[in-house]
């Protein structure tokens, strides 16, 4: 058995609470995680949005964002025991034992220097490397990561690569000074599918090469699958479970994980019948000033139906939803609802007209007035468009906030006060106070943890079941296409690639983008990357 | 509201609050002489220093005590009136400006940075000494030329909360253009308008004392704070402390206003109903 590189006893974090008004008091983050990493192993953590996977992850360089603070237990690195290690000391190991990879390589890039003189930074401040050394090395490891023009890629400035490619660079940059361990935080979370399976193909290299240990911190339990090693599982700062992937993925012991492992095999029946148009979207080209983002876009959208519009970013697909509301009016083209023309801008459009198209953002922070209670946010649409006031009103608050499921005191409370799920409850019903024909959903599950977003689109269908409501869904992700779509609308860069119902878009024989898109979903099983990977080499070396 | 809950500070704030409003409401009450009686010598010593009045006379012999309590009518009026209207004009325009945006937004910033661009003392100088000198004009020209100032703050953040999607949601629904102003923006930028009222409420005083001071703000014999001080300015010179009790009253003043907006900024920028 080889030396245990990282080994974290009993951890407990906590961070100090300000409360305008009150002391400060302190509010447990992680409490009784141990776990052990030896040379060369990738253990995966994983867990909901606030469960602690990030903080853990940062722990290993002895460091706490703000006022988090390690308060128990021991973190021991090589050796050396990080909890109490003076200021002088980390800063001896960060950098040069352990490296770390932020979630968002643009915002943790400085915008003002070249990449190359970024990336060498630390080796040299460390004087692992002379500064030609570093330059060489750097250069090798972009070609290992397949970066494009490796020998002058580091010349180039943050703005001038991609997204994907940052993320790779910043690998680099944690791989640069051989560091003992590196803790990947979200790397490829910020990335589109395509995007995301270059990132971790050119990742699991970079760690088997390197011989390096890993900590891979992740919602996605896909994407952990095919990195890790071990999994540990975290919920609200406890460990759920902790064994080998293959244990965690396959036989898991816990009810949560059980339910994390199955959540994506959802799938709703196509519905048969599609040729009642409720919604017609003709030759659509739209754009801001001399950017062209769609370019003849036809689809429709029957009766009672969803149909999903599939795209990264980019693709143009939140254009159309501004070009269907009226926020944007198409240069040329026409929309269509319920056989007549609409009005291109909105402030042409009747009140009647506007109640019967309603919209959902991705962000239910942003879109909800925080300043509202809950009760205003629902009332207004039903003052607005039916005229109701008084005790009619707050019944049907009632009966809104109970098609939502969501208990009725909910009403005096302002958003700020609610969980990220309830929000995007309670903007839903804002839409539904309307009694619309059509809801335009802009992403309102990608910014959910992926129970949660289980929960509002299953809330979504058995709403559209009592209310015969369409939805025309944007989504980035294929799961949630199979698991509420009757019909599916695929976009790339502003042009429609394929439209029809699900069943047919989603089965071969498919043109070359829909396959790549298809194909780069990060399938829950282990082995899944070797295979895009060997299937992509092959078909390389084919051409 | 729970009064545990406000802190120390704030509620010494209210406390000199309701001293000068007191003082303001009850004067005729309070005070021991009249606005303008002549009571004694020039310039006697205030009653520590072994002086028959609390606070001293004045440079004509009237009590300092009884002008104070009667100043303080004219001064926290004209003061909180100037600052009301100036908010009432530079928020409705600001955001105004924001939410139509294009024209409307170009020919209103415009405007106010030709305003912004005169000096304003030289501003007030010039209007005061050419229209009547009557108090609703001196308490417009103070709102007007202060209002540039709320423009700016109020344009700032009303753009950046346009930008939210909770006001597009609003534009879809079909809302009309006052009901996104008062209720979607406004109660959003309550914080940073807040604050910025403590400090406007403070220069008022002080640009309605220059002004007085200048002999463009309030006539004598009334009695104001900022006339006051020019009044007895002299005495300085001869080691007469007189101008200076004024001057404190003034600085109490400003310093108990953004007490109070201090607390009130910190409740609406609590979690509860506050921005994320």
């Amino acid at each position: 058995m080889a030396e245990d590189l990282l080994r974290v006893r009993d951890l407990k974090i906590e961070a100090e609470m300000h409360t305008p008004g009150e002391t400060a008091r302190m509010l447990t983050i992680v409490e009784g995680v141990s776990f052990d990493l030896p040379k060369g192993r990738v253990l995966g953590l994983i867990g909901e949005s606030g469960a602690g996977k990030s903080t853990i992850g940062l722990s290993a360089l002895g460091y706490g964002r703000g006022s988090v603070r390690i308060t128990g237990g021991e973190v021991t690195l090589g050796g050396t025991q990080l909890v109490g290690l003076s200021q002088r000391g980390l800063r001896r190991l960060r950098g040069a034992k352990v490296c770390y990879v932020a979630q968002s390589a643009a915002a943790a890039f400085n915008p003002a220097f070249r990449l190359g003189d970024q990336i060498v930074e630390a080796a040299l401040k460390h004087g692992i490397l002379t500064r030609a050394q570093a330059h060489e090395r750097a250069a090798g490891l972009f070609r290992t990561l397949g970066l494009p023009d490796p020998e002058s890629f580091g010349r180039r400035y943050p703005h001038q690569v991609s997204g994907g490619q940052l993320q790779r660079a910043m690998t680099v940059m944690a791989l640069l000074p051989s560091p003992d361990l590196i803790v990947f935080d979200e790397p490829t979370t910020a990335l589109d599918v395509t995007t995301q399976i270059d990132v971790l193909v050119a990742i699991k290299r970079a760690i088997e090469e390197t011989h390096t240990a890993a900590i891979y911190v992740t919602h996605d339990l896909a994407v952990v699958a095919q990195v890790a090693d071990d999994i540990m599982v975290l919920r609200h700062g406890k460990t759920v479970e902790y064994g080998p992937v293959a244990q965690v993925m396959e036989s898991p012991r816990e009810d949560y994980t059980r339910r994390l492992v199955s959540m994506r095999h959802r799938e709703k029946p196509q519905a048969p019948d599609q040729s009642d148009r409720l919604l017609t979207v003709d030759h659509v080209e739209a754009g801001y000033s001399a950017v062209k983002v769609l370019d003849g876009v036809s689809l429709h959208l029957p009766k009672g139906q969803t149909l999903a519009v599939v795209g990264e970013s980019g693709s143009g697909k939140s254009t159309l939803a501004r070009v269907i509301t009226g926020l944007l009016p198409p240069r040329h083209g026409r929309i269509t609802f319920k056989g007549r023309e609409l009005p291109a801008r909105l402030d042409a459009r009747s009140k009647e007209q506007l109640r019967q198209i309603q919209m959902i953002y991705q962000m239910a922070d942003t879109a909800m007035n925080p300043r509202h209670t809950i009760g205003d946010i629902l009332g207004r649409p039903l003052t607005f468009y039916f005229g109701l006031r008084g005790a009619k009103k707050a019944t049907r608050v009632k009966e809104l906030l109970g098609a939502i499921e969501l208990p009725e005191h909910f009403a005096g409370r302002y958003p700020a006060e609610l969980s990220g799920g309830q929000k995007q409850r309670v903007a839903i019903a804002r839409a539904l106070a309307a009694e619309p024909e059509v809801i335009l959903c802009d992403e309102p599950t990608s910014a959910l943890d992926p129970l949660v977003a289980d929960g509002i689109l299953k809330l979504l269908q058995k709403l559209q079941a009592e209310t015969h409501v369409s939805y025309l869904f944007i989504t980035h992700d294929i799961a949630t296409v199979r698991a509420i779509a009757d019909s599916v609308a695929v976009m790339h860069r502003g042009r429609l690639v394929r439209f029809g119902p699900k069943d047919q878009v989603l089965s071969p024989p498919f043109d070359d983008y829909t396959d790549l898109l298809l194909k780069s979903v990060p399938e829950m099983r282990i082995g899944w990357l070797e295979e895009v990977r060997d299937a992509r080499r092959m078909a390389a070396a084919g051409n | 509201m729970n009064w545990r809950s406000v802190p120390f500070s704030a509620w010494i704030g209210i406390a000199g609050l309701a001293i000068a409003f007191g003082c303001a409401v009850f004067a005729p009450f309070i005070a021991p002489y009249g606005e303008s009686e002549i009571v004694g010598g020039v310039w006697e010593l205030p009653a520590w220093s072994g002086g028959t009045f609390l606070l001293g006379t004045d440079n004509l012999g009237r009590d300092l005590l009884s002008r104070l309590i009667y100043g303080a009518r004219t001064t926290i009026f004209v003061a909180a009136a100037a600052t009301l209207l100036a908010f009432s004009f530079g928020v409705l325009l600001s955001f105004t400006a924001a939410v139509l945006k294009g024209w409307t937004d170009q020919a209103l910033s415009r405007l106010n940075d030709l305003m912004m661009a005169i000096p304003t003392l030289i501003f007030a100088l010039v209007v005061l000494a050419v229209l009547p000198q009557q108090l609703w004009i001196l308490i417009l020209v103070m709102a007007v030329l202060d209002s540039t100032r709320v423009f700016r703050l109020g344009r700032a953040v009303a753009t950046d909360i346009v930008a939210m999607d909770f006001v597009e949601a609003a534009r879809l629904r079909g809302e009309r253009t006052s009901w996104i102003i008062f209720r979607e923006i406004l109660p959003n930028a309550l914080s940073p308008l807040l604050a910025e009222f403590g400090l406007r409420f403070a220069f008022a005083i002080l640009f309605l004392s220059t002004l007085s001071f200048l002999g463009l703000g309030i006539q004598p014999p009334a009695a104001d704070w900022g006339g006051m001080v020019k009044d007895n300015k002299d005495g300085i010179i001869f080691g007469v402390s007189a101008a200076l009790i004024p001057g404190t009253a003034i600085a109490f003043l400003a310093v108990c206003v953004n007490l109070v907006v201090d607390w009130l900024l910190n409740r609406t920028a609590s979690l509860k109903g506050g921005r994320a």
